[in-house]
């Protein structure tokens, strides 16, 4: 999974894995687990934006929480700069704490209402800096400053702001301790349409100036289009597509990715008349209880018989293109005809050599 | 699309106001409408535009105080909605008027089985025994796409997914055969994959039993995919209405224009910065005798802050509540020159 013409990354992650154990019966003992994130990999370039998308249940909060080890993890590797942190305990981890930082959904409950926002900004660095009482207020106002907010409602509370408001002071406590890496989990989605563009103006605004680099976790398609350099699509714990953002909007190649797309509602009334849909049969099944074989075998409108046995694994399919589907797989298909062509069109591919049979019928 | 219709629903300048201890809002102002028999008809505005205080208001279902209804008729089947008495009122809601709200976890009741759910309103409104409601419960539920119908009607809110809640809300509000249906962000709540199976199901129920729908939403997409003709709301009032195309092929008025480009839309993703409405949407504390949108208006003039634009026809079944619009205003005077 090296993406080695796009520059260093900052962040690997390897095979992460988190499961919540499921306690029952009298004992409590452990009868299962959540698969929220269940081994997924991909590097971080720095200063790139990676778009973290997917629906809800599938697995991308828990999957950005892991990887800042807000959640300890079940098994994998992340490493930050190089360093292995998916391992380090605590105590060690508060030291490289000021490198990465998260900036929440939910601006009211992220933000303590007793506290000015002054005090909350200031906090990280009272926490982990031993800068002089001017200093810090001095820094704090810098930090207003750059996230738009006026100096002179340094001594008010979160309730006396709105929510594209709060969000910028979320943003600046994040920002307080000059970090590389921030976490964004889907820092609009509480936030009104025209105020939706204001905070992500600020995001890129500050991405030039401080050189960021973001891990874009959203539901809102468009948006991470708008904004991210590289895309990677969950499904049920797993990522089954990553690629640069223009080619996966361009030519989508997994046909979880294709369904996902083609249901983003666009506001323009001729192209949704003329649009081919894609659309989706079922619900997302159970992360405590996923299906054998491929997770998205239960709904996919192209499954062969392969997909319900064999999970299929992530494969570069085209350069810096990850996908992980059996249609995609070059053993999978027809002679002579390659992989990524094959995939695009459509109708369902036609049946590989050998045993393995398409089945259709899942679409109404 | 059905143009010429009849109107199954008229509304005349409907006014909501809030009162408390600190001060009244002016939640809707001057608001009219009219709703043709077949069509769906889109409401689109940010929280706090008024959109859905409008539709609570017509129903009845704000508690009084605070809130004041006046202005109207609201004109349904016959009957001002604002003056009829209580027992039209609720043959009217969920009977006529059917309403599917934002969030089925929360407008459901969790603990009823939903087939009691479905029944009740089947027995309440349309007086079936036991074993009929029953039945006509179960060839709801089969109509809305719930597979193993039967089996599910003794299943409790929790048990369904929050796609198939939806489902269910539609089941409910569909089951005395209403001839208007309004749905309140049915689908915000929902992941775009299953928004994409509501929208689907609602447009083939439209079709199937021809009534007409009211769809409440802050989505563009979501409008320029099923709605025939649009309303946008902003501070409470009608800023533009227009058919669906018209709308966004010619958007007219300086917040609907803003609110088009501020969604990052497929052709031209990522080619520049956002264009942002700063500011913050507007709280009426007081009568708004001005354009609610001044303050943030890109080419606001000086009568914007001293009268409240009136809706001005633009031909093509489009009208704009903008002076911009007004013939009467030296189009040369108009700061950007005319609408290009």
């Amino acid at each position: 999974m090296l993406d080695g013409t796009l520059g260093e990354p900052l962040v690997e992650v390897r095979d992460l894995m988190l499961h919540f154990p499921i306690y029952s019966g009298l004992l409590r003992r452990k009868t299962g687990a959540i698969k929220a994130v269940d081994g997924i990999s991909f590097d971080l370039i720095e200063g790139e934006t990676l778009g973290l998308v997917g629906e809800s249940g599938c697995g991308k909060s828990s999957a950005g929480r892991a990887i800042l080890r807000l959640y300890d993890i079940t098994s994998g590797s992340i490493r930050l700069k190089g360093q292995e942190i998916g391992t380090l305990p605590q105590s060690q981890l508060r030291k490289l704490r000021p490198q990465m930082q998260m900036v929440f959904q939910d601006p009211q409950a992220s933000l303590n209402p007793r506290m000015t926002v002054a005090q909350t900004i200031q906090e990280p660095l009272d926490e982990h800096t031993r800068l002089s009482r001017s200093e810090k207020r001095e820094k704090v106002l810098t930090l207003m400053d750059a996230v738009g907010l006026n100096r002179r409602f340094a001594g008010r509370y979160p309730h006396a702001f709105s929510g594209g408001q709060r969000q910028r002071i979320g943003i600046a406590r994040a920002l307080a301790l000059n970090p590389k890496f921030i976490v964004c989990d889907e820092p609009i989605a509480a936030l009104d349409v025209s105020i939706q563009a204001q905070v992500v103006n600020l995001l890129e605004d500050l991405q030039e100036k401080f050189g960021l680099t973001y891990l874009f976790i959203s539901h809102d398609l468009s948006m991470v289009r708008h904004i991210a350099t590289r895309v990677a699509v969950m499904y049920l714990g797993r990522i089954v597509e990553l690629a640069p953002a223009d080619r996966l909007y361009a030519e989508p190649l997994h046909p979880y990715t294709r369904a996902l797309l083609s249901a983003v509602p666009e506001p323009d009334p001729a192209a949704m008349s003329d649009k081919k849909r894609v659309i989706l049969q079922g619900d997302v099944p159970s992360p405590a209880n996923p299906p054998k074989g491929c997770n998205f075998s239960t709904r996919c409108p192209q499954v062969m018989g392969v997909c319900r046995s064999h999970d299929p694994k992530s494969r570069e399919v085209a350069p810096g293109r990850h996908v992980a589907c059996h249609l995609l797989d070059p053993a999978m298909m027809p002679a002579g005809s390659t992989a990524a062509t094959e995939a695009t069109g459509i109708e369902p591919s036609r049946p590989g050599p050998g045993t393995i049979e398409p089945q259709q019928g899942r679409r109404p | 699309m059905p143009d010429g219709g009849l109107p199954v629903l008229d509304v005349r300048g409907l006014r909501t106001m809030f009162r408390s201890r600190s001060g009244t809002v002016h939640a809707v102002n001057a608001v009219s409408f009219d709703l043709k028999a077949g069509e769906l008809l889109g409401v689109v505005g940010e929280s706090g535009s008024g959109k859905s205080v409008t539709m609570m208001s017509l129903l009845g279902l704000l508690p009084s105080p605070p809130a004041v209804v006046s202005g109207g008729p609201v004109t349904f089947e016959g009957h001002n909605l604002l003056t009829a008495d209580e027992a039209t009122m609720r043959k009217v809601r969920g009977g006529r008027i059917g309403f599917v709200f934002q969030d089925p976890m929360t407008s459901l009741n969790p603990v009823f089985s939903v087939g009691f759910q479905i029944m009740e309103p089947l027995r309440k409104h349309m007086g079936l025994g036991r074993r009929a409601a029953r039945a006509r419960a179960k060839e709801l539920l089969d109509l809305v796409g719930i597979p193993d119908a039967a089996r599910r009607l003794g299943d409790y809110p929790h048990q369904f997914s929050g796609g198939m809640r939806q489902r269910v809300m539609i089941a409910i509000a569909l089951a005395c055969d209403p001839k208007v249906l309004i749905a309140d962000e049915p689908t915000t709540a929902l992941d775009v994959t299953i928004q994409a199976q509501i929208i689907e199901l609602m447009k083939d129920l439209q079709q199937k039993l021809g009534m007409a729908v009211i769809w409440i939403t802050h989505d563009l997409g979501v409008i320029a995919g099923i709605a025939d003709r649009v309303i946008v709301m902003y501070g409470g009032q009608i800023v533009e209405h227009a058919p669906v195309r018209e709308l966004f092929a010619n958007p007219r008025h300086p917040y609907t224009r803003a609110l088009l480009t501020t969604v990052p839309s497929g052709a031209h993703a990522r080619a520049r910065r956002l264009t942002v409405i700063e500011g913050q949407p507007p709280i009426l504390t007081e009568s708004p005798d001005f354009c609610a949108f001044k303050d943030r208006c890109p080419v606001v003039f000086e009568i914007c802050a001293r009268m409240n634009p009136g809706r001005y026809p633009i031909g093509n079944g489009h009208d704009v509540a903008c002076f911009r619009a007004d013939p009467g205003l030296n189009p040369d005077l108009i700061p950007g020159g005319a609408h290009a």
